[in-house]
C-alpha cells in the first residue's frame, strides 16, 4: 500500500509524524475518515491500521465526544478553531477510557483549503482514577495541616469545578498565587495558559496594553500588533494579583470583559472575544476599598461571586513548625547540606516569632539559616539578627513590621510598660506599630481584642493598622 | 428466535451504552419473519436495554462497543453477542441470519457516503 504523503514542507509521511505523538493521534481527510494513525493509536482503540484506514474515524474511536453526525469535526473545519473535549471512549477489549479528546485543522500552504483533521486522543484515565485522591491531596504543594487551612482545602476542588470569578484575599505572603495555580490546574481549563498579572506593577496605561492588547499604531512605540493577557489566556484562566490596585479607568473595562467576554484592543476596531476564567487576588479589604470610593462596587461584586480568605501563617495553629521542618529539608537538600534540625533554642524563637511577610517571610529566614549554618542543628546564632533586634536598647535598622517577635520572658505580657520603655528610643509612630503588632499577636491577630487589649475603639485600630500598613 | 441490533440511522450504533434506537427482527429457520420493528428508547442507557433485551427475549444482540460488565452480563444471561460490528445494520442483519456475522466485523459497506 502506498504511503500517504501531506504538504507540509518537504514530503512528510504523517506516519513518520504522528509517530513523534506522544499520544494516540489520527490523521482524517475531508470526508472525516482515518487517513493515518500512530502505534499509540492502535494501543488504544485495538483497531490496526490496517482496519481503520479508510473508515468513518466514529466507528473506530467509539467515543461520547458528542460528534453525532461529525458535528464537532464539521465545527472545526468551518470556524478553524482546535476543539477540546473530554470523555470516553470503550476500546476493542470492551474498556472505557476516559479520553481528552483535542481536534484541530489541517490545511495546505497553499491557501486556506482544508486537508483534514489532527485528533489527538490523550488517554486521561489514570487521572479520572486518582482524580478522588487528587481532591483531598490539594497540599500537595501547598503545606498546611491547621483546621483553618484544611477549610480552604475543602473548598477548592468545588472551586475548580466551576466557572465563577473567584477572589482570593490574604496578607501578604499567604500563597494567594499558589492557590490561584492549583484552581486552575485541577480545573477543565488546566491544559490551557494559566496567565498571572500583578496589576500593581505596571502604570494604568501599560497595564491597559498588557491586559488587553493594542493594535499596530495604536500609541508611539506600537510597531506591531500585541495580544493583551485576556487573549492569551484564551480558554485558560487569568489571574489578577492585586486588584485593588487597578486603576478605576481600568476597572470599568474589566468589568465589561466579565460581563460581554470581549474587549477592544487599545486602539482596535474589532472586538476580540475570549473564554477565560478570571481569578483575582488582593492583600487588601476590597470592601474597605469600596467604602473608601477606590475600588468599583459592581466589579467586586463580579469578582467576589466565590471568596477564599487564606489565613495569615500566626493563625495557622502547628503550621509553623510544619513549615519550618519543610523548607529546612528542601534547602538542605538544595545546598547539599548535612543540617537535620533546629536547636531548642533557636525553634523555640522562630516558633514565637509572628511572621508579619507570613510564608514567604518564613521560607526566607529558612534559607538564610541553611545558608549560614554549619553544623548539624541550626542554632540561635544561625537566625538573622533581625529577630533580636526589638530586644536590643539600639535603634532598630530595620522597620518596625519586622521586629515583632514575641516576648519569651515568662509574667510578661505583649503590650508590657517594659515593651514600650525597651523601645523608646523610637519616635512614636514605631513606638505605637510595635504595640498594634504585639496587641495582636497576643489576640492572635483577634482585632476586637487587640483593640480592647490597647484600650482603643476597632475603629480607630483599623484605622491605624491602614495607616502603618499592617493590614 | 429474535435478534436485537442497536441502531444510528442506517448503521449498528457505535457503542451501546449511547444507543437510543434499537431494531428487532423475528427469524425462523433462516428466514426474516415480518418486517423489524424500530424501537426509540426514551434515553440512551445500557442498563435500561440490557432490560429491555431480557424482556423481549432475545436471542442474538447485535451491536458496537460494548463494556465488558454488559457484555458479561447479556453472556452469562446465555444471550449471543456480536460485537464491534462496523457497518449497516441491514447488511448486520442479514449476515447473522445466514449465520456469517462475527464479533469485529468490517461489513462492505452498502451506501458509498459513509457520513453520518
Amino acid at each position: 500500500m502506498m504511503k500517504k504523503t501531506f504538504a507540509v514542507p518537504g514530503e512528510v509521511l504523517l506516519e513518520d509524524l504522528l509517530a513523534g505523538f506522544p499520544h494516540a493521534s489520527a490523521v482524517l481527510d475531508e470526508g472525516f475518515k482515518i487517513v493515518a494513525v500512530n502505534r499509540m493509536f492502535e494501543a488504544l482503540t485495538g483497531y490496526g491500521r490496517d482496519v481503520a484506514v479508510g473508515v468513518y474515524a466514529d466507528f473506530i474511536f467509539r467515543s461520547n465526544m458528542g460528534n453525532n453526525r461529525g458535528q464537532v469535526f464539521q465545527r472545526v473545519v468551518e470556524t478553524g478553531e482546535t476543539a477540546t473535549i473530554e470523555g470516553d471512549i470503550v476500546n476493542r477489549s470492551r474498556k472505557k477510557i476516559g479520553i481528552r479528546f483535542t481536534v484541530s485543522l489541517l490545511h495546505t500552504r497553499r491557501g486556506s483549503h482544508t486537508k483534514g483533521l489532527l485528533v489527538v486522543l490523550e488517554d486521561i484515565s489514570a487521572i479520572e482514577a486518582t482524580a478522588q485522591k487528587m481532591l483531598s491531596d490539594w497540599s500537595s504543594d501547598i503545606i498546611g495541616h491547621s483546621p483553618k487551612m484544611q477549610a480552604v482545602f475543602d473548598v477548592m476542588p468545588l472551586m475548580s469545578q466551576t466557572e465563577a470569578s473567584i477572589l482570593i484575599t490574604g496578607e501578604t505572603g499567604t500563597g494567594k498565587d499558589k492557590i490561584a495555580e492549583a484552581i486552575h490546574r485541577n480545573s477543565p481549563r488546566g491544559k490551557f495558559q494559566f496567565v498571572k498579572i500583578n496589576c500593581g506593577a505596571l502604570p494604568p496605561d501599560l497595564l491597559e496594553s498588557e491586559l488587553f492588547g493594542h493594535v499596530k499604531g495604536a500609541f508611539t512605540g506600537a510597531v506591531r500588533d500585541k495580544p493583551g493577557m485576556f487573549k492569551i489566556a484564551d480558554k485558560g484562566t487569568i489571574f489578577l494579583t492585586e486588584i485593588g490596585d487597578m486603576p478605576l479607568s481600568l476597572q470599568v473595562k474589566l468589568l465589561s470583559v466579565l460581563d460581554d467576554r470581549a474587549f477592544y484592543p487599545v486602539g482596535g476596531e474589532r472586538k476580540e472575544s475570549v473564554d477565560v476564567r478570571v481569578i483575582a487576588a488582593t492583600h487588601r479589604s476590597l470592601r474597605e476599598q469600596v467604602e473608601a470610593g477606590a475600588f468599583r462596587e459592581d466589579l467586586f461584586y463580579r469578582l467576589n461571586v466565590l471568596h477564599i480568605h487564606l489565613p495569615p501563617l500566626r493563625e495557622r495553629e502547628g503550621d509553623t513548625r510544619f513549615l519550618l521542618d519543610y523548607f529546612l529539608q528542601d534547602y538542605a537538600t538544595r545546598l547539599g547540606k548535612e543540617i537535620q534540625t533546629f536547636s531548642d533554642a533557636a525553634l523555640r524563637h522562630l516558633l514565637n516569632y509572628a511572621y508579619p511577610g507570613n510564608i514567604r517571610e518564613l521560607r526566607n529566614i529558612v534559607e538564610y539559616c541553611a545558608n549560614v549554618c554549619r553544623k548539624k542543628n541550626i542554632g540561635k546564632e544561625d537566625l538573622p539578627a533581625y529577630l533580636f533586634a526589638q530586644v536590643q536598647a539600639a535603634a532598630p535598622k530595620i522597620p518596625a513590621p519586622d521586629l515583632t517577635p514575641r516576648r519569651e520572658a515568662a509574667g510578661k505580657t505583649a503590650a508590657s510598660p517594659e515593651d514600650r520603655q525597651a523601645v523608646s528610643g523610637d519616635n512614636w509612630t514605631e513606638i505605637e506599630k510595635k504595640m498594634i503588632l504585639e496587641a495582636l499577636t497576643a489576640s492572635k491577630g483577634n482585632r476586637a481584642k487587640a483593640a480592647e487589649k490597647l484600650g482603643w475603639g476597632r475603629t480607630t485600630l483599623w484605622r491605624k493598622i491602614a495607616r502603618y500598613g499592617l493590614g | 428466535m429474535k435478534i436485537l441490533i442497536t441502531t444510528q440511522r442506517d448503521f449498528v450504533a457505535q457503542r451501546f451504552d449511547l444507543t437510543a434506537e434499537v431494531v428487532i427482527a423475528n427469524v425462523e429457520n433462516g428466514q426474516l419473519v415480518g418486517k423489524p420493528r424500530a424501537i426509540i428508547m426514551d434515553r440512551p442507557s445500557a442498563e435500561d436495554l440490557c432490560n429491555m433485551i431480557m424482556e423481549e427475549n432475545i436471542a442474538i444482540v447485535i451491536c458496537g462497543g460494548i463494556e465488558d460488565r454488559h457484555y458479561q452480563f447479556l453472556t452469562w444471561k446465555k444471550i449471543r453477542v456480536i460485537d464491534f460490528i462496523i457497518g449497516d445494520y441491514e447488511t448486520a442483519l442479514q449476515q447473522a441470519i445466514a449465520g456469517k456475522l462475527h464479533p469485529g466485523d468490517l461489513l462492505p459497506l452498502s451506501r458509498s457516503d459513509l457520513s453520518l
